[in-house]
């Protein structure tokens, strides 16, 4: 470990111990993206057959395009990450097909408002992305490098929404050109990176414990402030952009970080009482997120008042008409949720249409990508590589919960993007970028093992 | 570190199983609950999403179904909509089904299982059936001419085939178009609340919804239990009755509106319709065998179904005599529907039996396999075929001498009764005027039709109101076109 001026670097990794030439398994990827191509235009099929009784027009289109951008990416892997996790690119075409299924199902509803045309350009730059990011970042501890470079662009990213006008009570778009985007989630990114190379450089200096309470090894005054700025953006993001799922992610984000970089149960219990000290005063003080705790707690009192449905009690009519094995695509009516049907609640369409045993699936396709992250974590050496892993892979898990379990009833709903199945530019490309560092650290941590070292 | 990313690890494997266990809890736990909130409209939208099955008059359907596409997407439409409303009923997306559309939902909708090509074949593919048809007994002739026979007027006409209890007409006016009620926009809303503001009530089935006073075509029960009762013998021996007739315990004097009633006989009492006779045979039958009489020809049984609830015709079993001489002349406490009075007219016509009236000849599927066929309806013996041969004789009468000549039928003979039904406080209200009868062209070998037809008077026609005037010439346009057919 080794700090120089102002830059964080990281120490390179120890010298791996040599061992024989490990599998690369690039067959396996390519096998499993034909799989994910597959499934995915019979998805767009059975769509087309239950509502109209014939193939959709553009099923081989659409299947052609997810091919071609699938195999692309699976090139740049071959080329430049040939020993990376085979398993991460084909979750992340699947999950992005699927949700071309689901968002294109969904449009036949809404004849007046096609979102899946949008959502492929979307895809297409997303996968664009990937392919850049493993081309020219041929080593991820570079980004280290560019640890305050990050954090500040993801300020003032964070920032941007606030000069535009908001959009059903949250201040998180930015409109150009036409496109509505989501600033908040290229920020998640940047500060992934930010968190892991901050907390690499410092992280025996924050793993100085203080004072012994209890059971707890309590931080030291002087570092923690750092820990206390993060908790003042995460609630000044709340508070001025109403945004409670980009907070709660953020932080929750910088607690594991932390946890894991220090190994102190300490960080922990400051970090729960932090956040549930914000979280009590801002759901008891602010309207905007007051009234979804209320419909959280009561998602039926509208229907009791006479009202009509509510988005969440929509909802969960929705994964309850699904059952255990679901509808069958294009068969179920997630549409009667209204608003954002495509982008917050896409999950209720795939639970009502797939069921429950499609939901699991769904959900295990996630965990499975957060466990090849994690498992690229555990396996490399150097402790920003570690924790890059971690961090975007805990990007992935806490999204996935917060937003899935806001839509089943599970906790309090926040708007936010269910990654690569809803819709949203942002947030698709933000999920290629993420999967394409995951490719970039498993590759390194593999290659390691392989008696190579990183390239 | 590693073994802190292993606690990492371990707490997203938390978050999962709490995602997995609550989706279990909604999906599969509360689903049924979710399922059956009121505000869910899925169940609606899973009804509506299929052409709704349709109900014949005669091969043809009087019923339809338009494609919307709006999310409830099938609406029901109709043919001749007011004519057949007493028969159908309405289908309404916002205010739900009555009478047929109602009694067979369920088939018409495609929930039914019997529709199923396999035995819970439904419950595993999620499928629903397309909607099966309904096939009436109406005769589709027979309503329009009584619907066109009651015209602008109030009131009502059923008809029966008196051999097999075949609904032939059931007709009620005013009457209203249920497909304006079909669909759920405002349109609807506004029909729904005109239509129950209406003080006409245009919805109310008058022909098996509503009872009336039956006034004197009530005496062909009397008839019957007096002649059954063995209290009248020989149709044409004097009743030894008096005129007026004071009703027993009591200081009131029953009258007549004609003369010649004074220990006229049963023939001559029936044509010219006499209260004095008729009360005193009612008295001298005495309550039990009155009622038990009454009951036989369907009055007091609130179980009738054809397939949809019919109301509860009334013969007052705990009256004094003075009462029961009232009730006897079809006042007091006695009420009738329309369909009543029809199964009294068809039970002289068929020699006292009485076959239970229904509606519903057989159901299909949309294929056009049988669901189910009307079987021989009950029957029960309303009274002697002796007594019905003697009643049949003195119906014969009323329409060749008597009150009822408007109903007569070239090529028929016709059996009729007529009845003016005072009603009110005071007797202030227009009367209501009856006619029940049946009819058998020469040809044939028992009578083909049984009708009932009753007339809400308008204050217009309050003078001229009687059951000979306004109702026979409305019996004898239904018969006329079941005969014809």
């Amino acid at each position: 470990m080794m700090k120089a001026g102002t830059g964080i670097t990281v120490a390179a990794a120890d010298a791996p111990a040599p061992v024989g030439r490990l599998p690369r398994r690039r067959g396996i990827e390519l096998a499993l993206i034909v799989v994910a191509v597959l499934l995915s235009v019979y998805g767009y099929c059975n769509v087309g057959l239950a509502q109209h009784g014939t193939l959709p027009p553009g099923a081989a289109g659409y299947g052609a395009g997810l091919g071609v951008l699938a195999l692309l990416a699976h090139l740049a892997v071959r080329l430049r990450a040939p020993c990376a996790d085979p398993l991460l690119l084909p979750i992340g075409v699947l999950l992005n097909g699927l949700g071309l299924v689901l968002i294109y199902r969904l449009d036949l509803e809404t004849p007046g408002d096609r979102a899946a045309p949008t959502q492929l350009v979307w895809s297409t730059l997303g996968v664009g992305l990937f392919i850049v990011v493993v081309l020219l970042l041929r080593d991820h501890r570079v980004l280290a490098r560019y640890a305050y470079v990050c954090v500040a662009a993801a300020l003032v990213l964070l920032t941007l929404p606030i000069l535009f006008p908001a959009v059903n009570g949250a201040r998180i778009w930015i409109r150009v050109a036409g496109f509505s985007i989501q600033p908040g989630e290229f920020a998640k990114v940047l500060l992934a990176v930010f968190f892991a190379a901050y907390l690499a450089a410092n992280r025996s200096a924050l793993a100085y414990a203080g004072r012994q309470v209890w059971r707890l090894q309590l931080p030291t005054g002087r570092v923690l402030g750092p820990i206390v700025a993060v908790w003042l953006v995460s609630v000044g993001v709340l508070v001025l952009e109403r945004d409670l799922g980009t907070s709660l992610l953020f932080f929750g984000l910088f607690v594991v970080l932390l946890y894991v970089a220090t190994g102190r149960t300490g960080w922990i219990a400051v970090g729960l009482l932090l956040a549930s000290l914000g979280a009590v005063a801002v759901g008891w003080l602010e309207p905007h997120v007051h009234g979804r705790v209320e419909d959280w707690l009561h998602p039926f009192a509208s229907i009791e008042a006479g009202q009509g449905p509510n988005q969440l009690a929509q909802s969960l009519f929705a994964f309850a008409a699904g059952g255990v094995t679901g509808t069958g695509l294009g068969l179920g009516h997630s549409v009667l949720i209204g608003f954002a049907t495509k982008s917050d609640f896409i999950l209720a369409t795939a639970g009502e249409e797939l069921g429950f045993v499609g939901l699991s699936a769904i959900f295990l396709l996630y965990a499975l990508l957060v466990e090849r992250g994690y498992r690229a974590g555990l396996a490399l050496r150097d402790p920003f590589g570690r924790l890059l892993a971690v961090g975007l892979s805990s990007i992935v898990a806490l999204q996935v919960f917060v937003i899935a379990g806001g839509v089943t009833g599970l906790i309090p709903l926040t708007g936010m993007a269910m990654p690569f199945l809803a819709q949203g530019g942002s947030s698709v490309v933000t999920n290629w970028a993420i999967v394409a560092l995951l490719i970039r650290v498993s590759d390194a941590a593999r290659r390691q093992h392989d008696g190579r070292g990183p390239a | 570190m590693t073994r802190h990313i292993r606690h990492a690890a371990a707490f997203c494997a938390l978050l999962l199983v709490a995602l997995l266990v609550n989706a279990a809890r909604v999906q599969i736990v509360q689903a049924p609950g979710y399922d059956a909130n009121p505000a869910n409209r899925r169940p609606d939208i899973a009804r509506y999403q299929q052409p709704r099955g349709d109900i014949l008059v005669g091969g043809e359907a009087v019923t339809g179904s338009r494609d919307t596409g709006e999310h409830l997407r099938y609406e029901r439409t109709y043919r001749d909509g007011p004519m057949y409303a007493p028969v159908t009923g309405f289908a309404s997306q916002e205010y739900g089904t009555t009478l047929l559309e109602h009694a067979a939902d369920g088939l018409l909708s495609g929930a039914d299982p019997v529709l199923a090509p396999l035995p819970l074949w439904n419950d595993v593919t999620g499928a629903r059936n397309p909607g099966g048809d309904v096939v009436t007994t109406i005769n589709g002739a027979a309503q329009r001419a009584a619907y066109e026979g009651l015209g602008s007027h109030k009131g009502a006409v059923a008809a029966i085939e008196p051999s097999t209890g075949r609904i032939l007409a059931l007709v009620s006016a005013p009457s209203y178009d249920p497909q304006r009620l079909s669909g759920n926009g405002a349109a609807a809303t506004r029909t729904w609340r005109r239509l129950n503001e209406d003080p006409d009530k245009p919805m109310l089935n008058r022909a098996v919804r509503r009872t009336y006073p039956p006034g004197s075509t009530f005496k062909v029960v009397t008839a019957a239990a007096a002649l059954d009762a063995g209290v009248v013998r020989d149709l044409d021996a004097p009743t030894r009755s008096p005129d007026p007739y004071r009703l027993p315990g009591t200081r009131t004097w029953l009258t007549n509106e004609g003369g010649g009633c004074r220990n006229a006989s049963l023939r001559q009492a029936f044509e010219w319709s006499c209260n004095t006779v008729f009360a005193k045979l009612g008295v001298d039958v005495g309550p039990t065998d009155m009622a038990a009489t009454a009951e036989a020809f369907g009055f007091n049984d609130d179980g009738l179904r054809i397939p949809f609830s019919v109301s509860r015709s009334t013969f007052d079993t705990s009256v004094d005599r003075a009462q029961l001489g009232l009730s006897s002349i079809g006042q007091y406490n006695t009420r009738a529907t329309p369909l009543q009075m029809a199964m009294v007219a068809a039970a002289v016509a068929s020699g006292g039996q009485l076959r239970m009236p229904y509606l519903v000849e057989r159901t299909v599927r949309a294929g056009g396999s049988l669901v189910a066929a009307a079987g021989s309806s009950p029957t029960r013996q309303a009274m002697r075929p002796t007594t019905a041969a003697l009643l049949k004789e003195l119906m014969t009468g009323v329409v060749e001498n008597g009150t009822g000549s408007k109903a007569a039928i070239r090529g028929a003979v016709v059996g009729g009764k007529t009845g003016t039904a005072q009603h009110g406080l005071g007797n202030s209200g227009t009367p209501y005027a009856w006619f029940v009868s049946w009819a058998q062209s020469e040809r044939a070998a028992e009578p083909e039709v049984a009708v009932a037809v009753v007339v809400e008077g308008s204050a217009a026609d309050r003078d001229r109101v009687s059951g000979g005037g306004l109702a026979a010439p409305i019996a004898r346009a239904v018969m006329e076109a079941v005969l014809a057919s």
